[in-house]
């Protein structure tokens, strides 16, 4: 016969079980997202349950930003009006040299017989509507979505330069990495000599850093970075930044190299979104092939999985 | 409940309030800040005070999930802010006897150190996932937001209370 007590005072599981339950819960979900990114599906489930929330949350502040614009004094909008006409000017010259310059390199391409390179792009403008509270990462939130057709990888720009690119896209919002988050890489090219390298974001220091530059690259202080156009994410020749700081170091095999991003990276408000609707860089074989059998699971065994894997 | 100056029976507290202030501290956790490390976690507020005061409706299931939620509003590391919630809300509801006794500035005190906790569990995670520091500012938020508990227990007490007006046609 069992001695317990009635339950009178029913509480479930103790504090610590239930602590331990929810703590694992919890690693497993950190593991599950930080190395194998296999958590999106619980995200974006989750995610459509906090963008209204979220959207709400943002209603103020836009509403206080629609009342500023309202007030805005009649001589403040000339003036911008003029320096925009202005700016508009310089961009249209800088455009029609820009095609002159493009048909005359189309012409010597198809001279040398090269393959033409058809820039393909299409943009659109997309509003941040706010910055992730997340100290640790430098990303924001812009208001288009999947429902606005947008596919995460896309870069993201304004006036100056590149900003970023999309790395999640939600129904309504997507999230942007801004270039200077500690995790994001851009492929870039020194516009002076075409010398070829990587920034990496400076996380904090809102600076950009070129790693893996040998002590004795050419490369000086003013250059002008654009991107290369080699990981065909980026388009070719988008401003990135400028080299502020080259400093070689004889104990050290590469040159530590800071710059500055061209755009207005952490305060601009509106950006424009690329969509490269040419052919996209396909994914590595290997990786199309696991993903098509994890689409549709069948009986297969391992090995024969890692064959199909090794096809094609 | 502890001492505090005047004592007053409490009513029953509605469900209802619960649900809407936690929605309110979503809200207002979501509302753009221009400086990320002074903004006070009011989530992590919301959930430590509801489980000092409910241990038995408000607990780690609530806290897992409200952490859930702001991974998911902040693209944060899904489970970061889960695991921080769900450890807040083990410690507020152990506490939650011992914190009643204390003044509402003694409850502050004891508050910081919670949120403390749970945004050095937080700062862990990110850490060991490959993140950068960003500073001892971000300590800031929480003291900031344990400087609100005075405030926030107050306002969310509020439905609770009787009205003072005493009914004379009563006996008792």
């Amino acid at each position: 016969m069992e001695h317990t007590p009635p339950p009178f005072f029913k509480r479930g599981p103790a504090p610590v079980v239930r602590l331990m339950f929810f703590a694992l819960l919890s690693m497993a979900l950190i593991v599950l997202d930080a190395r194998f990114r296999y958590a999106e599906g619980v995200r974006s489930a989750l995610a459509l349950a906090t963008q209204p929330l979220q959207l709400v949350a943002l209603a103020p502040a836009a509403a206080v930003r629609r009342i500023g614009t309202f007030f805005a004094s009649q001589s403040q909008l000339a003036d911008e009006n003029a320096e925009l006409r202005g700016k508009l000017m310089e961009a249209t010259l800088a455009a029609q040299r820009l095609e002159a310059e493009a048909a005359e390199g189309a012409r010597l391409r198809r001279l040398v017989g090269a393959a033409e390179r058809v820039p393909g792009v299409t943009a659109a403008p997309a509003e941040i509507v706010y910055s992730a509270r997340d100290p640790f990462a430098r990303r924001v939130f812009i208001d288009k979505g999947a429902r606005e057709g947008v596919l995460a990888g896309s870069p993201v720009i304004d006036e100056r330069g590149v900003v970023g690119q999309v790395t999640r896209v939600h129904t309504l919002l997507s999230e942007i990495t801004l270039l200077t988050d500690k995790d994001q890489a851009i492929p870039v090219q020194v516009a002076r000599n075409g010398l070829r390298a990587v920034a990496f974001g400076g996380g904090a220091s809102g600076l950009l850093e070129l790693r893996y530059l040998a002590a004795n690259a050419e490369i000086v202080n003013g250059d002008r970075l654009v991107t290369s156009g080699i990981d065909g994410i980026y388009p070719q020749g988008l401003a990135v930044g400028t080299v502020t700081r080259v400093e070689r170091d004889a104990t050290n095999t590469f040159a530590h190299v800071l710059c500055e991003p061209a755009a207005g990276i952490e305060r601009g408000r509106t950006v424009l979104l690329l969509t490269l609707s040419g052919a996209a860089v396909a994914p590595p074989p290997v990786e199309a092939a696991a993903e098509k059998t994890r689409e549709k699971p069948t009986g297969k065994t391992r090995r024969q999985r890692t064959k199909d894997a090794r096809g094609p | 409940m502890g001492p505090e100056g005047r004592q007053t029976i409490l009513r029953p507290v509605r469900l209802s309030t619960i649900a809407v202030s936690l929605g309110a501290a979503l809200l207002l956790n979501f509302v753009p800040w221009s400086n990320l490390a002074f903004a006070p976690d009011f989530v992590a507020l919301t959930l430590a005070f509801w489980c000092v005061r409910q241990p038995r409706i408000i607990g780690l299931g609530a806290g897992w999930l409200l952490g859930l939620v702001m991974d998911v509003g902040n693209a944060a590391l899904l489970g970061q802010h889960a695991l921080a919630y769900s450890l807040l809300a083990f410690c507020a509801v152990t506490l939650s006897r011992r914190i009643l006794w204390f003044p509402l500035w003694g409850q502050a005190l004891h508050i910081a150190a919670l949120l403390l906790l749970a945004q050095a569990v937080a700062t862990v995670v990110r850490l060991a996932a490959g993140a950068e520091f960003p500073g001892w500012g971000i300590a800031l938020g929480p003291l900031g937001a344990a400087l609100l508990w005075p405030l926030v227990s107050v306002l969310l007490l509020a439905p609770q209370r009787r009205p003072i007006e005493v009914d004379d046609t009563r006996p008792i």
